[in-house]
């Protein structure tokens, strides 16, 4: 067998990585049933049927309490958290980005400040955005932008500033002004690779989403984890991890698919 | 013919390295003017000054009598070997876009009628290039000579009053090389273009050319390499090519296939007059 051959069509490919992770669950599934032979009362690996039945409770079932059904709850607090977040990071990337990179003078002067604020671990800023925003949704909304937003706005502009000088003096002696090189040069040409930064910080926004609702909060996917996790609600606590774990595939998917839809040109050649 | 371009006197220097020294420089309306020399001789200096990258750090330069401000400006044209056209634009966005910047200052978009005149205006010259089926394509899907031709149609829709090409055909193969030598030797004449091009090959410099300029170091101190700069050594002017251009021109000969009257081996010395720069 060739082993630097692709393996075919699609359905091949998707069936192939599927393989691996079947794999894994029914190894879970073989470990959990072991152990709930020895011990039927066994918390740790509890078995599908008993994650079904404890999830039930939260999808289908409203909380006594609030009134609400707890899991759509969580995962609509979750999902607005880390939606606002992600849109804020885009966009000041996406306006810092292109300044810092176009513009020699705005880099000069903001470039060290942009890379001094980027070396500072945003857990360690949490206490102070919890004492300026309060517990509320904007300390959490905060974190995962500041986590996240110097990263691609460092990436952006290196990006953009990387871009063939040759470029820039093609549009200038076709009589672009300044502005009209950035929004008909630099936007688009940054468009692809700043989805490809929000595609990489997807999984650090999802840290920093879960660590800030783990520490305050009163609903999100992060703060019933850490709830649940006293009464050592494993049968709670892996669902819960293999539906983020979903979203967070689902969202990479589409930013993915919608960059290759949007801008084809950056594929690379596709005859 | 007048002079387009004046250089007079014109000095680059960086810190100590001089690059270029009293460059005294005549480009005539309507002339191919090729650059050749060696690696590190300031052909692409020369270049970047006349295209306003850098300002000379002594001397004047003017454009039909005017000071030529040291920033890029759609008066002056360019192609260089790479990176000429944007990968995120069509062939056809691609030629519009020195149209849209002109006519649409905030948005750098055209819509309706004023897009539709832009677009033809744009095909026409897609059409002389030779790029007239390849329309919506990018420029990732093309050759490089494809790529090349699109950089010359973009650069001409503006209508510069001098074209510069930077080894335009330095990177392509040499059958693709010899279609675009008679592409532009074709629009040259056409478009009745002043046109100034640096390249490496000698062959290619005699063939398009009207007059030949050949930049090399005139002193050279081996202790210090960068006390004494470039200027122009060589300044041949191919007069039985002008004499063959002006009797075509003269006939306004209507060519069926691109090319034909122009060959592209060199011209043979009895035609050239040489005239060798006194540098004493």
């Amino acid at each position: 067998m060739d082993w630097l051959k692709s393996p075919g069509w699609r359905g091949n490919k998707v069936l192939l990585g599927l393989l691996p992770i079947l794999i894994l669950i029914l190894l879970y599934v073989v470990v959990a049933a072991d152990r709930n032979a020895i011990n039927p009362a066994e918390k740790i690996t509890p078995m599908p049927s008993a994650m079904v039945e404890a999830m039930a409770g939260l999808v289908f079932e409203k909380d006594q309490l609030s009134g609400e059904y707890l899991f759509w709850s969580d995962t609509l607090a979750s999902l607005q958290r880390l939606g606002l977040g992600l849109l804020i990071s885009t966009l000041s990337a996406l306006v810092v980005g292109l300044l810092l990179g176009v513009l020699p003078t705005f880099r000069a002067t903001f470039g060290m400040t942009v890379t001094s604020i980027a070396v500072i671990p945003p857990i360690a800023l949490l206490p102070i955005l919890f004492i300026v925003f309060g517990l509320g949704e904007t300390a959490k909304v905060a974190l995962i932008v500041v986590g996240i937003a110097p990263f691609m706005v460092r990436d952006l502009a290196a990006y953009i500033a990387s871009l063939p000088r040759e470029q820039i003096v093609k549009a200038q002696t076709l009589g672009a002004s300044t502005w009209q090189l950035m929004l008909r040069f630099a936007l688009p040409q940054a468009m692809p690779r700043l989805i490809q930064a929000l595609r990489l910080s997807l999984g650090p926004a999802w840290v920093f989403l879960i660590s800030a609702e783990a520490i305050a909060s009163d609903v999100g996917l992060g703060y019933r984890i850490f709830l649940v996790r006293r009464y050592l609600a494993m049968d709670v606590i892996l669902p819960y991890v293999v539906w983020i774990a979903v979203l967070a595939a689902t969202i990479d998917w589409l930013l993915a698919t919608s960059s290759r839809r949007l801008y084809p040109w950056a594929q690379g050649p596709s005859h | 013919m007048s002079a387009a371009l004046s250089l007079r006197n014109v000095w680059v220097e960086y810190g100590d390295k001089i690059v270029l020294e009293r460059v005294n420089l005549d480009i005539d309306e309507g002339a191919f003017v090729s650059v050749v020399g060696p690696s590190g001789a300031g052909k692409s200096s020369l270049l970047r000054l006349v295209l306003g990258q850098d300002a000379p750090s002594r001397g004047t330069i003017t454009l039909d009598g005017k000071p030529l401000q040291p920033k890029c400006t759609p008066d002056r044209g360019v192609v260089f070997q790479r990176y000429s056209v944007f990968s995120h634009l069509t062939v056809l966005g691609n030629t519009i876009f020195g149209l849209e910047c002109e006519q649409a200052t905030f948005t750098g978009r055209l819509f309706g009628a004023r897009r539709k005149a832009a677009v033809e205006q744009a095909e026409d010259m897609l059409k002389a290039v030779g790029l007239g089926d390849a329309m919506n394509l990018y420029p990732a899907q093309m050759s490089g000579g494809m790529q090349q031709r699109l950089a010359i149609a973009q650069a001409l829709v503006k209508r510069p009053r001098i074209l510069l090409l930077d080894e335009p055909f330095g990177a392509l193969d040499p059958g693709i090389r010899a279609d675009m030598h008679s592409l532009i030797t074709r629009l040259w004449r056409e478009h009745s273009l002043t046109i100034l091009m640096v390249t490496h090959d000698i062959q290619e410099a005699f063939s398009l050319g009207t007059r030949v300029l050949t930049l090399d170091k005139s002193r050279v101190d081996p202790h210090a390499p960068g006390r004494f700069g470039a200027t122009v050594v060589y300044d041949l002017t191919l007069d039985r090519r002008l004499a063959r251009e002006a009797r075509l021109a003269a006939a306004q000969v209507d060519e069926t296939h691109p090319g034909a009257g122009v060959s592209t081996s060199p011209e043979p010395v009895s035609g050239i007059t040489i005239d060798k720069i006194n540098n004493t």
